[in-house]
Order: structure tokens, then sequence, then C-alpha cells
């Protein structure tokens, strides 16, 4: 008997069915749809840090004070005050630096700040020319710090667009008022643009000369960061090679351990987040996956039904001839329809409940092709494991009891 | 010339709960290619256990079956099925057609699992079930059809593989003298083209028209006429 025909008797038993059919798919359909959607998710979140770490600004190397084992003696990262502005400067002037495009400098702290009787606690970065295009920070309004700012410690002010919404409410055009930042009068020289819901938001930030900062609201001279731009993709590990070399002689240092300053790339925390989001979906699809083997579990209850009712067919089959490959063949196909059907439809629900979730979470949606290969193959092998024995135990049924059977 | 059913000293007991019941004793014959044989027997005489063991559907107790030279006993599952399905044609006494099924494709059935192609299955399937005069009722199922009709239907799917062996029990069992005739009209024809065919009947008439009758009662033969000419 060939395969198709095979293939096209079982179709019709499971159509005349057809109710019975769903409901005993009804484990695989919700295993295989939360499989899938639980897979479209992780990659939708996974891609999704991936463009918000991307927007922070590309081929981005950040160089922090204190080591990367921030033991007891040495300090925390916070507190350590080893990175000077002068570093910067230095990287900025080398010349053994093939590898650097742009560099900035900046220090970060919380501050008070307001506009006539409002007022809100927020970030108040001082920062150098070259820290906007670094963090891919653009200027909506006005202009943003310049050199010349930075040369005077001017009292000028940058402010994300967030802060406006908290002091200004939208009554006034903000630009060219006067806010005080911790009793200090700045001048507001521009807005920035805002970077909606991503995650490290420069919304609610205020961007003042760095050198403002440092001498006239805090009166130190260390910086909490210096950002590098590496001139490509490649030259991304050279360059931190060659970053970690000038600083360690510029510091004095001989051994690298030793070094009092971390540098980490973008592509670090790309793939530390990636780590993170990876084994969480893994956790969650394993989860999952065990809805699938009680499908499963389903599929053989349901087949062992379907032989034993249909006994007396089986005992005809036989007595007309029928080969035990052939009834094997026949309940075995049977059980894979079935659960390929419940695949299929398990994968139409994942991909409805992931579009749904995608969308109402404003995540890329991406329907790989490896989950519908995921949920074909695996519904398959769902239908030859669990129907195995069933199909088996129909075949070694002898023909004459078989027929006997009422 | 080696006989084409030898069958020696059968015995069928049934362990069926807790009486074991003897439906077989000792049952010895044989029969030629060719021959047209009637088994008759008062009903429970163990006509159809007979036929079931020829038929390689069950197999004895004890004693041995030897189709075609063959011993049944040495073989496996695959050659009795290919047996059941090339060389003997088996008329069950309660049909056995698949409900749910059209005449038509119940006459397939045997033929599919012979390993014939589709249109030539259906053509042929068709044929037969006009030759039994049910050619209107081909698309209907088992159940839309009249007991008499049914045992049509199995005749009709008995010869589809075209088995040099006919084994019919009760052939005509439900149906109309007129009926019947025909039937074994078509019996008569298969036995000239050289079929064997052995069928078991209660009724006289029928009985008389085979050309040897083996007389059965209690699971034993009490009379075997012998080839008649
Ligand atoms: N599966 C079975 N289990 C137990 N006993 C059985 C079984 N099949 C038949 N028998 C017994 O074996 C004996 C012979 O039965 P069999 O069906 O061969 O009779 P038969 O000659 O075909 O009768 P009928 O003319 O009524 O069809 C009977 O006594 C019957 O009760
Ligand atoms: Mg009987």
């Amino acid at each position: 008997m060939k395969l198709l025909e095979i293939l096209e008797e079982s179709i019709l038993v499971l159509k005349t069915n057809r109710m019975r059919t769903v409901l005993s798919v009804l484990g695989i359909i919700i295993g295989i749809g939360s499989v899938i959607s639980l897979i479209t998710l992780g990659e939708a979140s996974q891609q999704s840090v991936k463009e918000r770490i991307q927007s922070l600004g590309s081929n981005l190397i950040t160089i922090s004070p204190g080591g990367t084992q921030s033991g007891f003696l040495r300090g925390g990262p916070d507190d350590a005050k080893t990175l000077k502005y002068n570093d910067a400067l230095e990287i900025e002037k080398s010349d053994r630096l093939t590898t650097v495009d742009k560099v900035a400098a900046s220090y970060s702290s919380r501050a008070q700040i307001s506009f006539q009787e409002n007022n809100m606690n927020t970030n108040v970065i001082g920062i150098t020319e070259n820290y906007f295009s670094l963090r891919n920070i653009e200027i909506e309004y006005g202009v943003g710090i310049t050199q010349k700012d930075i040369g005077t410690s001017s009292k000028v002010v940058v402010i994300g667009n967030g802060v406006i919404e908290e002091l200004f409410t939208g009554k006034v055009n903000p630009i060219g008022q006067g806010i005080r930042i911790d009793g200090n009068s700045f001048k507001i020289i521009g807005i920035t643009k805002s970077k909606g819901s991503e995650m490290v938001s420069s919304d609610n930030s205020v961007f003042i000369p760095l050198t403002t900062a440092q001498k006239v609201l805090y009166g130190i001279d260390h910086v909490t960061s210096i950002l590098v731009s590496a001139k490509n993709e490649e030259l991304i590990d050279p360059a931190m090679n060659q970053l970690g070399y000038l600083l360690l002689e510029l510091h004095g240092i001989k051994n690298p351990e030793d070094a009092d300053f971390s540098i980490t790339s973008q592509e670090d925390l790309l793939e530390t987040v990636s780590e993170i989001t990876g084994t969480f979906t893994t956790l969650l699809t394993g989860i999952a996956a065990i809805s699938l083997v009680v499908g499963g579990i389903g599929i053989m209850n349901i087949m062992l039904v379907t032989v034993t009712e249909r006994t007396r067919e089986i005992g005809i089959r036989k007595a007309l001839g029928a080969k035990r490959k052939t009834i094997t063949k026949q309940f075995l196909v049977e059980s894979i329809v079935l659960t390929l059907t419940g695949g299929v439809l398990g994968l139409l629900l994942g991909i409805g409940v992931s579009l749904i979730i995608t969308k109402t979470m404003g995540l890329p949606s991406v329907i790989s092709i490896t989950s519908i290969s995921l949920a074909v193959g695996v519904s398959c092998l769902i239908g030859i494991i669990f129907g195995w024995y069933p199909a088996h135990r129909a075949s070694k049924l002898q023909p004459i009891e078989a027929l006997r059977y009422e | 010339m080696i006989p084409l059913i030898d069958v020696k000293g059968i015995t069928k007991i049934y362990n069926g709960g807790e009486i074991a019941t003897k439906a077989l004793s000792d049952v010895s014959f044989e029969i030629e290619k060719g021959e047209f044989v009637a088994i008759v027997g008062p009903s429970g005489s163990g006509k159809s256990t007979l036929m079931h063991i020829l038929g390689c559907l069950d197999i004895p107790t004890s004693g041995t079956y030897i189709i075609n030279g063959r011993n049944v006993e040495n073989m496996n599952d695959d050659e009795l099925a290919n047996i059941r399905n090339k060389e003997i044609g088996f008329v069950f006494q309660a049909y056995n057609l698949l409900s749910r099924t059209t005449s038509i494709k119940n006459v397939c059935l045997p033929m599919i699992y012979a390993g014939i192609p589709k249109t030539e299955r259906y053509e042929r399937a068709k044929k037969l079930l006009i030759s039994v005069g049910l050619g209107n009722k081909l698309f209907n199922s088992p159940n839309q059809l009249s007991g008499g009709e049914k045992q049509r239907v199995a005749i009709a799917r008995s010869m589809a593989t075209e088995p040099s062996i006919i084994l019919a029990d009760e052939p005509t069992g439900n149906l109309a003298s007129k009926q019947s005739m025909e039937i074994m009209d078509i019996f008569d024809e298969l036995n000239i083209k050289g079929n064997t065919i052995i069928l078991i009947t209660h009724e006289e008439n029928i009985a008389k028209r085979a050309k040897r009758i083996i007389s059965i009662m209690d699971g034993k033969i009490v009379n075997d006429t012998g080839r008649l000419n």
C-alpha cells in the first residue's frame, strides 16, 4: 500500500471525527503554540535590546574609573577618582591611537534644578563637545555644548526633552530662559531630541560644559567616564587595547592587572544582555516543552482508543491480506497527521499570540523559519514517538480474534 | 500430484472462559486443485471453524495443514498475509465489510494490499459488483444495504484479487433462491475456469450443485462423497 494512499485514508478518518481530532490535539496545539510564542518573544526582546544598546552609539568604547575587580580596598568604580579630563585630552592628542575616532569625557551626578517655582531632581552631566555625537543624542532646538563653552566654563545648559515637561509645562519657550542648578543660574541654549523609551534615556538629563561642572559646581578634577568611538566595528578590539596601554602609561602603571580604570565596549554589554535574555527564553521554552510531552501522552491515549475501537476493521484488513508493516504504517501515519494538524494549528496560535504581544509591547516581531520548522518537526516527532506503541499493538492483533471483537 | 489442500488430524479446542469447546476433532481430508466442495452440517458442528483454518485466519490446536505443498505452521505473518491476499478469497458468514465505506471501496481493499494500481482497482471492482447484480449500489455503504446485498459485496470482494481458492461461509444464506442460483452460477463459472471452490451451506439444493459434499457433525467428518462426476 502506497504511503500517499495511507495518508489520504488517514486524513479521511480524522475528518470524519473532526471534533475528536481537534480535542485530542489540544495539548499539542497549546504546547507548540506556547513554545512558538516564547521563542518569538525571546527573539523579539533580544532584538529590541540590541537595537536599544546600539542606539546608545555605535562602535562605542567606555572607559570607567576603578579597576575591573572592584575590591574592598580599591573602592568601587563609583567613588574612584582615577580618571581625569586630562586623560581624555591625552587620548585625543595622541597620534599612536590610529584606531580611535572621537573622544568625549563626562562627569555625571544628580542635582536639584529649578525654574521659577518648579523644581526636580535629575541627572546633571558635565560633558565635552563630542559627547552628543558619541551618544547619538541630537539637538532638536537651539545649539549644543561647544569647545568654547568648555574653554570658558560658561554657565550654559542643554536640557533633555523630559525636563521641559516637568519644569516648563509648555507655557514658555525654554530657549534663553534661566534655570538654577544647585543654586547656580544657567542659561538654556538647547533642547535634545527625545529618544523615546530607550534603555538609558537622556530625556531627563541636563547637560553642561564639563569644566563648569568640575570647577563651578563641585570643585573636583576627575570624570566619571571617557567615551571613545572606534573608527569602525573591526577596530573596536584593537582600539580597546591601544587605549589600555596608553592609559597605563599615563597613569604610570606597569602591570595591566593593577589598572585603575576599566574599558568596556558596547559589544560586551550586548553580549551580557543577550546571554541573560537567552537563558531566560530557554528556561521558559523548556517549561512549555513539558506541555508537549503531556500533549503527546494525550495522543497516545486517543490512538490506543482508536485501535481498540477499530479492532474489527484491523481484523478485516488483515484477513484480506494487510501485512503487519502496513497496519503499523496506517496507524503511525494517522498519529502523525493528527499531531501535525496540532502542530500547524499551534503554530498559527503561537504566531497570533506573539504578534499580539509584540504589538502591544512595541517590540519588533520576528517570525523565524526556525520556529516554523521546529513546530513541524517536533509535532511529527511526537506523532512517531507516541503513535508507535498503539500502531504496534494494532499490527500484532491476530486476524480471527480481531474479527470476533464486538 | 500433491493435493492443493491437505488437512491431517486437525483438532481445534476453544478455551473461551471456563469451559473448553472442542470444535473440531481429528479432521483429515484432501482437496485437489479445481474441486467444487460443499461442507454441510448442523449449526455448531464446526464448519466455520474449519473454514477459518483453511483460510489461514486461525491455527489448529493440533494437526497439520498443508496448502499448496507448504505447511502453514512454518509460515510467518507476512507469508500468511500474502496467501490470504493472493491465493484465497474469503466470504465470511458475517460479511465483515468495512462499515462507513462504500461497496466499491470495500471490493477495492484486497487489491490495495495486492498493490494493484488505483484506476485498475476501481475498474475491476465495478465489474465485479455489476456481475453480482449491484451495479446500482456502487457507492452505498454497508449500512445502506440489505443482508443479501452485503453478502453479494462480500462475494465480489472475495474474487477481487482473482484468487485460485474461494472459501465461502454460507454465501447464499441471506439470498432469495433466484439470487442464490445466480451466485452459484458465478461459482460454477469460476470452477470451470479452474478455481477451487469450497463452500459451507445448509441448503440441500445448493450443496447439490457442488461436486463433492463433506458432512460434519460435532466436529467430526461423518461423510465424504469424494469427487462426484
Ligand atoms: N471463539 C470461540 N470461542 C469459544 N467457542 C467457540 C468459538 N467459536 C466457535 N465456538 C464453538 O465451536 C463450535 C463450532 O462453532 P462453528 O462456528 O464452527 O459452528 P458452525 O458449524 O459454523 O455453526 P453455524 O452453522 O451456526 O455457523 C460451537 O460449539 C461454538 O460454540
Ligand atoms: Mg458458521
